[in-house]
């Protein structure tokens, strides 16, 4: 019997280790994640691919040659491997010390659940700079993440297609937009490509129409209290409709994909298959990677800002947009807050902005950026009299994905612009 | 906050699950103690024998089958974003909200089809494969193998070939049909919601088949030659052949081949994630989908956990009932007695 007992005392031992090894390995949440040295910043960027990579590596370089006895571990990763590490990450709870947050509901989640530091005053200069565009990252009027680029959503055309089919200007209104697309379909050409198979591109639209629709205030007032009663947003899927109906989109746009592959939304763009398509600001790199020259369109592509809605009480020349921002983690060590302050400083900024990274958010940094198109793109972004961010980022993705649902129903004509509200402020409901 | 809730969690059901393996040593101990008592020693050494190969299996179960479907479940009860303390206590209500979930129920009813006509479809037709295939002819190797490759390859290499094949206007399909002045749907296969589902099956048939055919090959060689020469003595044709002898004898084969079509089908995910997403207008979303979408896009974890549940259940139920309803025969036959150690 004595063995016995040995045999099961084994057994329960070997089991009981492994489960604790299991127990510690999510347990750790607060004790390491400085890597169990105060001088040590653990940075997540997605810039994975050079100049950008090269660079970021230059820029922790020199941060640790300024800071004697600091060292940064830099990881790049590919855009979407970075997201699902960071959300393995937050479950954890070993986030890194300085990181990429799109701002909006999941960063208040995050700001909820105690994993980002607040920096309004740790970097109170900083954010004086950067001025509106943190908006964005502010959770109850404090700030929590440092915006370093920020784009806006517009239509991105071929020119030599508009050529083609005898246009000469770009459209101001709604109405001209869908005139434009009839003068194409008249030449043979798709007008616009739109990715509905991945939702988000044709929620912008949406978006778009009730920024049109709406006055800021009541945008505002959605965002804090998720109430969307306001007629507004019945009138921009009134609006919507008219468009789907008109049918400016590409054959097939239901279950086109964004941006993957050459039959995607952009591939079509890039690949000359359609004249417009309405997208973020990282277009060109995009469409770069789906040419077999690399180069997308090249100098036929450029870029008008989306238009007018007559009668619209909202703002005619506000803009839509997003865009990243380093966040510090809860736990990082105070060096981590100043490597974010070093990379939002004038120099590392206009380094960023001349190597076309994306769109500068330090205003000494606005006129290093080269390329005309997303120069352009930068001054009506400056011009805007606000940015709104992304109705999904800034609902967070459980109302975010529900609108977006919806929205992309009504392209498929099978709901009404009454049920985008509806079920939209349903999900809110659910958020409690 | 965080580290000790997590600390507790993480230690409580410790307690529960260990005791298995030793629970399972004391009754793997007691069976040959029964049969000689003179050889203790002997049975003492077996058992730590026992302990030591069944033990890791079994704790590897345990931690990786038993644990997350625990966690699972009580994940269920919870709203929780997926990081953060387990502290919104919700109780039943995110099954409340998924079996409410207009989207959950199409997504259950796809499902359903999906079932349904792989097997109305996949039966015959794999039926018909296997008997012209299993009659001596040229190629017969060669042509098994063709009708087996879509099964080898991965599901997803397979779906973004489709995904490819199917696109609208660009489409190799599209295309063949434009050359013969046919036109392919205006929104592409893939993107009218009438029609995405049945593309959908083609593409799953085409996927599947390879598998049926080569079950019912296999099932076929199990039919005694004898049988067939006598049935040919007594004059019948080869039509009669098939049908008094062949598919009654390939019964059982069929039945578990229809079982394991089922149960793919139930937690069909791969093919529709590649090909639609779930849509257009979520006319192709599976339960697996739904989950999916919920937890790692849009972070409702308890929603998606509560959805898994159901789905676990719903497969459960499925097997259970299958078993009892239709495979019981099959086991019958073979082992009455060890049948009822079983179920």
């Amino acid at each position: 019997m004595t063995r016995t007992r040995v045999a099961r005392a084994l057994a329960l031992g070997a089991s009981l280790a492994v489960l604790a090894a299991c127990g510690t390995g999510s347990a750790s949440t607060d004790g390491d994640t400085d890597g169990g040295d105060a001088s040590t910043i653990t940075w997540w960027h997605n810039s994975n691919t050079d100049p950008g990579k090269a660079y970021y590596d230059e820029v922790a370089q020199q941060f640790e040659d300024d800071n004697p006895g600091v060292t940064v571990e830099v990881s790049a990763m590919q855009h979407e491997d970075m997201l699902t590490k960071l959300d393995a990450a937050f479950q954890g709870g070993d986030v890194p010390d300085v990181y990429m947050e799109r701002g909006g509901g999941e960063l208040a989640d995050h700001v909820e659940a105690g994993l980002t530091k607040d920096l309004t005053e740790l970097a109170a200069d900083e954010i004086e700079t950067l001025g509106g565009s943190v908006a964005g990252w502010q959770v109850d009027g404090a700030t929590y993440a440092l915006p370093f680029s920020v784009g806006v959503v517009g239509f991105w055309y071929n020119t030599a297609l508009f050529e083609q089919a005898g246009i000469t200007e770009t459209p101001t209104t709604v109405e001209e937009l869908l005139s434009t697309a009839d003068t194409l379909k008249q030449a043979g050409i798709e007008p616009i490509s739109v990715g509905a198979g991945d939702k988000w591109p044709a929620a912008h639209y949406w978006y778009y129409l009730a920024l049109r629709q709406c006055p800021q205030e009541v945008l505002e007032d959605a965002v804090q209290t998720l109430d969307f009663s306001d007629e507004c947003f019945l009138r921009a899927g009134q609006d919507l409709e008219t468009i789907v109906d008109a049918q400016p989109f590409n054959q097939g746009f239901l279950a086109t994909a964004a941006q993957t592959g050459p039959t995607s939304a952009s591939g079509l763009l890039a690949t000359g298959k359609v004249a417009m398509e309405m997208q973020g600001h990282w277009e060109p790199g995009v469409m770069q990677g789906l040419t077999e020259d690399g180069t997308g369109l090249g100098d036929d592509l450029a870029w008008f800002p989306f238009p007018a809605v007559d009668g619209g009480e909202g703002d005619q020349t506000a803009a839509l947009g997003g865009g990243d921002a380093w966040a510090v983690s809860q736990d990082a060590p105070d060096a981590a807050v100043d490597f974010v302050k070093y990379l939002l400083s004038d120099e590392v900024q206009q380094g960023f902005a001349e190597r076309d990274m994306g769109l500068p958010t330090n205003p000494a940094a606005s006129g290093s950026v080269k390329d005309p198109a997303l120069a352009g793109l930068l001054e009506v972004r400056d011009d805007a009299p606000y940015v709104q961010l992304y109705f999904d980022t800034a609902f967070g993705q459980s109302v975010g994905g529900a609108m977006n649902d919806e929205i992309a129903l009504l392209f498929a004509g099978s709901t009404t612009p009454e049920a985008i509200v509806e079920k939209t402020q349903q999900a809110a409901d659910a958020e409690g | 906050v965080t580290s000790a809730t997590r600390g507790r969690t993480g230690s409580g059901p410790s307690s529960d699950v260990a005791p298995t393996p030793a629970a399972g040593v004391g009754r793997a101990l007691a069976r040959p103690a029964r049969g000689g008592g003179g050889r203790r020693a002997g049975s003492v050494r077996t058992g730590l024998e026992v302990a030591l190969f069944v033990g890791p299996a079994l704790v590897l179960f345990a931690v990786f089958v038993v644990w997350p479907v625990v966690r699972a479940v009580q994940f269920s009860f919870y709203r929780w974003k997926g990081f953060g303390p387990l502290v919104d206590f919700v109780g039943l209500q995110n099954y409340v909200s998924v079996l409410g979930n207009d989207v959950f129920r199409d997504a259950f009813g796809h499902n359903v089809f999906i079932v349904v006509l792989s097997i109305v479809v996949q039966l015959p037709l794999g039926l018909a494969i296997a008997l012209l295939l299993n009659r001596k002819m040229r190629g017969q190797g060669s042509l098994r193998t063709i009708i087996f490759v879509p099964y080898v390859l991965s599901e997803v290499i397979a779906g973004v070939v489709w995904l490819q094949l199917l696109q609208p206007r660009y489409g190799v399909v599209d295309s063949l049909l434009g050359a013969v002045g046919l036109s392919g749907p205006e929104q592409g296969w893939l993107g009218t919601p009438d029609l995405a589902l049945w593309a959908l099956l083609g593409v799953l048939t085409w996927k599947y088949l390879g598998l049926a055919v080569l079950l019912f090959l296999a099932g076929l060689q199990g039919v005694p030659d004898e049988l067939v020469e006598a049935a040919q003595l007594d004059g019948a044709s080869w039509w009669q052949v098939q049908r008094r002898i062949t598919v009654p004898l390939l019964g059982p084969t069929i039945r578990t081949w229809a079982f394991l079509s089922m149960i793919g089908s139930i937690q069909q995910f791969d093919m529709v994630w590649i090909l639609t997403g779930g849509g257009p207008a979520n006319a192709t979303t599976t339960m697996a989908t739904f989950l999916v979408t919920e937890g790692t896009k849009r972070y409702n974890y308890g929603i998606a956990t509560a959805a898994s549940v159901i789905l676990f259940v719903v497969a459960l139920v499925a097997a259970i009932t299958y078993q009892l309803l239709v495979l019981r025969r099959d086991v019958g036959e073979a082992d009455a007695g060890a049948r009822r150690g079983v179920v």
